[in-house]
């Protein structure tokens, strides 16, 4: 179309910003209704214990307390939680979570009893009456322990703690491309364990009607189907007796698509006691009992020759999974993870083995890249130390390695779909002065000032994603989306798709697509989410997947309201549909322009219904499945420049540049939005995130002073530029944007602190990279003092 | 996170206060800003039977000049400490620390008074308020007490406060002379208390000698701590940066800092050292700026 676009590739301001910013949001919290009361959970002091009795009498005596309820309550009432992705040839283990424990607590977020009181105080002050018993059990929080003969056993399903085991092997033979090479490295990598920390808490407000049977429950969801469908599952009522509300949710990184012991105990206490029932996280709570994310230890061997073309990597990693399997969890660090370990690299051999492991913590789930992150750290890291012992360049070892041209057929068995890799790299080097920045490094290192560059080329899967695949890996449903298009008879559109947005902006990207192909003012469409009851089944929002494969759904299901309103437009015409042109929001018949009907017009005859060619049905709207056929492969290159102090060790990031190709963009304001988030949570976790435990399973960062996420003071301006080069499989060409700043600024981070510390000797530091990790990594390795005596 | 059950007092004057003081102390809380005790209360690690808020009595919100020094009301905010043109002119230390505590939103919020009876043992104006000597004022039905801020700090979370006092005033000097200050902190996220902070004062001789020299540490013990060692090491003798360099070294003199998970005893012991000389030579600069001016 050679026409200018009104909408799709602008910078058109979030529609749904005036509502949210000025406190207008409707979120689970603000959720009250007649004669709701409030549940309050206990959660154990221990790690791993048996509970050996429960007393609840004094709380239950409280003034306002409704009912004390524990595990033996619920036990069979409610089955217990499994995980949706039953990872194929891992041998995963049936491992159960029940929604109130009854014999074990296993990790200090489980829940020992629910409290239901008129008010939350009352519910809280009468958590501190009950009395319980434990006994105490040994604990293991470390998965290089839990792995050990007779390290603590929590699950009597899952023998030696080992959840699953999954290999993956790609092209060649490790060992024999081993055979071929220079230089063999091998590393030990820590990934460290992050805690999600959306904004809001989760949530969930529970109303059951006994006169139609029907429970409706808002929770703080990703994915309100998916919700429903386990829910319903897990509660034992009919699926259509359910409905999910997530109204506006604010933020999830992942660790909204769980399914959760609160919302279930919520929505089965609302049937039992008739009356409504809300939970609202306390961020104490949110730090225990909500998925954390990454949490690998990856011994890592890689194979290169010495012109730095490396040939090979082998991996053995043991996943974190915490005490039990997550929702999604057992997808994570596998799929996820083991498909990505070539990267946007001609390696000609991968080798993955992957041990899910439980141990006396928080469960791990999806948290923002997902897999993507970890893999992609493996590899830029390894380019980088790769350099190093080549004495080469980072950046020439990347240019030997990058993928010349796309699509590619990776060893993975990937297909990456379109990109221009080397160029996108050469752009983000020329951007952010790469060479100008090498002499200033080496200038001023003479003066005692340490510099360091770092790079991070990285590619990812997502737009998750083809439904085949999806199932070929044990996920428990497909990956499609869905939406349903309806035009009102004036011509207005309501949008009701099965994606989630939650801050990512959909209601302004999706009401571009529509407006821009119906030529329809964007203040025409309104975009509905989130209810179970008004929108079509659809797999949510994560995985990057909201613009490509829901945005898609859109752009198909507008595609057949063209179709049938050019048939009305013909009509009322009185010329032959295939003479009818559409332009601008008006039909007309080729050649004479003026001879012209809106779509308005065309929306209205729609449902007047009087003037439609016989083979065409009253009303306009149109429902779309989207199932790609692939993956989207967006990529990118993104630089990093660093001044560490060299006393205190504090580092400080003097520029950072990220040049990415999502394929084609709907809303720069937005795409660039989600890079600037992804970076900094990516940027977090370099030098800020990590979650810690003490030996006996006690959260030592259970609060935001503990905890450190960076402020805006912390972060650097990010300088974020986009390519274009459209996914070719995909409608509209795009690809996912959402999680690239995280996966791939970490790398890029790390590495430009130890190329700021490398001439001192020393090759890595676990993160995150604090000023006191990294003074003790050079006392530990005697180089303090190399140090004050200037480095040489 | 909700707070256990509390019963609330506002009293409009000081007396009415001191009254409450008198009948509930034991087992009340003052609240001044809140961003401390609500925290805790939230978490129930404090479950005070009374609170009594202050920020209803008139007059306890105050930055003057009175008899050669500077009292500040304990009701003042970090905020209205770090934009006083008073304490910017004449004793710019304790303005440039407040500029250090928190955010904008709890320097908006907190206040001094509530900041010192918390006594958290990483906060900011303890070190600037030990490197100045200055003076707490307590009150009670039964009178009055004048402490140094040293004395009134007893460990972490620990002061001198009786249950029926209410700290109400502090007392910092008016600085003259060729005097320069400076307040370093080493954090590793904005807004978090000190890993280290190190309060300087220097004041010169017309000659450009080291006349007075006050360092105070903060985060490094139980309490503020002055590198008494460095102000020997450096008083009398001629103003060098590379005295500084070599007095500053004793800054870790008898320290012994805390470890925690983010970072070791041994690292704050050594960014003592680091933090010190960085300070005092911003310190000595900025004598040397006035010195040259007068």
């Amino acid at each position: 179309m050679a026409r200018e676009r009104r909408y799709i590739g602008k910078r058109i301001k979030r529609k749904e910003d005036p509502r949210l910013i000025t406190g207008k949001g409707l979120y689970v919290d603000d959720i009250h209704l007649p004669g709701m009361v409030y549940a309050a959970f206990l959660r154990p002091p221990y790690a791993h214990a048996r509970i050996k009795s429960i007393d609840t009498s004094k709380a239950e005596k409280i003034p306002g307390v409704i009912g004390v309820f524990t595990g033996e309550y619920f036990k069979d009432k409610v089955a217990p939680l499994t995980t949706a992705w039953a990872l194929t040839n891992a041998d995963l283990k049936p491992v159960k979570w029940p929604v109130v424990a009854y014999d074990k607590v296993r990790f200090t977020g489980d829940i020992v009893a629910v409290v239901v009181a008129e008010d939350p105080y009352t519910a809280y002050d009468a958590l501190e009456a009950i009395e319980v018993e434990y006994e105490p059990l040994p604990v293991v929080v470390d998965v290089e322990e839990a792995v050990k003969p007779g390290a603590p056993q929590l699950h009597d399903e899952a023998p030696g703690n080992i959840a699953f085991k999954w290999t993956f092997r790609g092209g060649r033979d490790f060992d024999e491309v081993a055979k071929e090479a220079d230089i063999i490295v091998k590393k030990r990598f820590i990934n460290q364990r992050l805690i999600p920390s959306a904004m809001e808490t989760r949530a969930a407000v529970a109303s059951y009607n006994p006169a139609t049977g029907e429970l409706t429950v808002w929770v703080t969801s990703q994915n309100p189907h998916v919700h429903r469908l386990i829910m319903a599952s897990v509660l034992g009522i009919p699926e259509h007796k359910l409905r999910v509300i997530a109204p506006d949710v604010g933020g999830g990184f992942g660790s909204k698509i769980p399914v959760y012991p609160g919302e279930v105990i919520v929505a089965r206490l609302a049937m039992d006691l008739g009356r409504p029932v809300k939970w609202v996280e306390t961020r104490r709570e949110n730090f225990l009992g909500t998925i954390h994310g990454r949490d690998h230890v990856d011994y890592v061997e890689v194979a290169a020759k010495k012109n730095g073309e490396v040939l090979g990597v082998r991996v053995r990693t043991l996943a974190n999974l915490g005490a039990y399997i997550s929702t999604a969890a057992p997808g994570v660090p596998t799929i996820l993870f083991g498909l990505m370990l070539s990267g946007p690299y001609k390696i000609k051999s991968v080798d993955v083995e992957v041990k899910g492991v439980l141990t006396n913590t928080t469960p791990v789930d999806a948290y923002r890249g997902a897999g993507r992150p970890e893999a992609t750290y493996i590899l830029e890291r390894m380019m980088d130390i790769v350099a190093r012992r080549l004495g080469m360049d980072p950046a020439d070892v990347r240019r030997v390695n990058l993928i010349e041209k796309a699509p590619y057929t990776a060893v993975t068995g990937l297909t990456y779909d379109s990109g221009r890799y080397l160029e996108v790299f050469e752009k983000a080097l020329k951007i952010a002065e790469y060479y100008k920045w090498r002499e200033v490094q080496s200038e001023e290192r003479r003066k005692g000032r340490l510099i360091g560059i770092g790079i991070s080329s990285y590619i990812e899967m997502c737009g998750l994603a083809p439904s085949r695949i999806a199932r070929a890996t044990g996920f428990g449903l497909g990956l499609w989306e869905s939406v349903l298009v309806r035009v009102h008879p004036t011509g207005k559109v309501s949008v009701y798709t099965g994606s989630h947005p939650h801050g990512q902006g959909e209601e302004t990207s999706f009401a571009q697509i529509v407006a821009e192909e119906l030529g329809i003012p964007i203040e025409d469409v309104e975009i509905v989410h989130g209810d179970t009851a008004q929108t079509p089944f659809g797999m949510g929002t994560y995985g990057s997947r909201t613009t490509p494969v829901g945005g898609a759904a859109v752009y198909r299901a507008v595609a057949k309201i063209k179709e049938k309103a050019r048939k009305i437009a013909a009509a009322l015409l009185e010329a032959r549909e295939e003479d009818i042109e559409f332009s601008e929001g008006k039909f007309y018949v080729k050649g004479h322009p003026e001879k012209s009907v809106t779509f308005q017009d065309v929306a209205l005859a729609a449902y007047t219904a009087d003037k439609l060619p016989p083979d065409v049905e009253p009303g306009l709207e149109a429902i779309a499945f989207y199932d790609p056929e692939n993956f989207t492969f967006p990529y990118g290159t993104h630089i990093a420049v660093v001044e560490v102090d060299p006393e205190t060790f504090k580092v400080k990031i003097l520029r950072y540049v990220a040049v990415d190709d999502a394929g084609v963009i709907i809303n720069p304001l937005l795409a660039e939005g989600q890079v600037h988030g992804g970076v900094v949570q990516g940027i977090a976790q370099a030098l800020y995130e990590y979650a810690v435990y003490d030996e006996n399973g006690n959260l030592l960062t259970a609060g935001f002073n503990d905890y450190m996420i960076p402020t805006a003071l912390d972060v650097p301006n990010i300088e974020s530029y986009f390519e274009e080069t459209p996914a070719p499989h995909n409608p509209l060409g795009a690809k996912g944007i959402g999680e690239t700043g995280t996966i791939a600024a970490t790398p890029a981070v790390v590495n430009a602190v130890l190329d700021a510390l490398a001439h001192l000797g020393i090759e890595h530091i676990d993160m995150p990279l604090t000023p006191y990790r990294i003074w003790k990594a050079l006392k530990e390795a005697g180089l303090l003092e190399k140090l004050k005596a200037g480095g040489e | 996170m909700y707070p256990a059950s509390f019963k609330v007092f506002v009293p409009k004057s000081l007396d009415e206060a001191l009254e409450l003081l008198a009948k509930y102390g034991e087992e009340a809380k003052v609240l001044a800003g809140g961003h401390s005790l609500i925290p805790l209360m939230r978490l129930r690690l404090v479950k005070p039977k009374y609170v009594i808020y202050i920020g209803k009595i008139p007059g306890l919100s105050y930055i003057r000049e009175e008899g050669g020094v500077i009292r500040i009301g304990a009701m003042t905010t970090h905020n209205e400490i770090e934009e006083s043109q008073l304490l910017k002119e004449k004793n710019p230390l304790l303005s440039e620390t407040a500029s250090h505590i928190g955010d904008l939103q709890v320097r908006n919020m907190g206040t001094i008074g509530g900041s010192l009876a918390h006594a958290d043992p990483a906060a900011d104006y303890p070190a600037a308020l030990t490197a100045l000597e200055a003076d707490v004022v307590l009150k009670s039905a039964k009178g009055e007490r004048v402490l140094k801020v040293s004395d009134f700090i007893q460990g972490p979370y620990l002061t001198d406060l009786r249950p029926d006092e209410l700290l109400v005033e502090v007392r910092v000097p008016v600085l003259s002379g060729a005097f320069g200050t400076s307040y370093k902190k080493l954090y590793f996220r904005a807004g978090d208390f000190a890993i280290v902070g190190v309060a300087a004062l220097v004041e010169l001789s017309p000659e450009g000698s080291f006349k007075r020299v006050r360092v105070a540490l903060t985060g490094v013990g139980e309490k503020p701590v002055r590198a008494r060692g460095v102000e020997e090491e450096l008083e009398g003798k001629e103003a060098s940066e590379e005295a500084i360099a070599k007095a500053a070294e004793r800054a870790k003199e008898g320290l012994n800092p805390p470890s925690d998970i983010r970072a070791s005893s041994e690292y704050r012991r050594e960014m003592s050292v680091v933090l010190t000389r960085r300070a005092l030579i911003e310190a000595l600069r900025r004598a040397r700026e006035r010195l040259k001016s007068q």
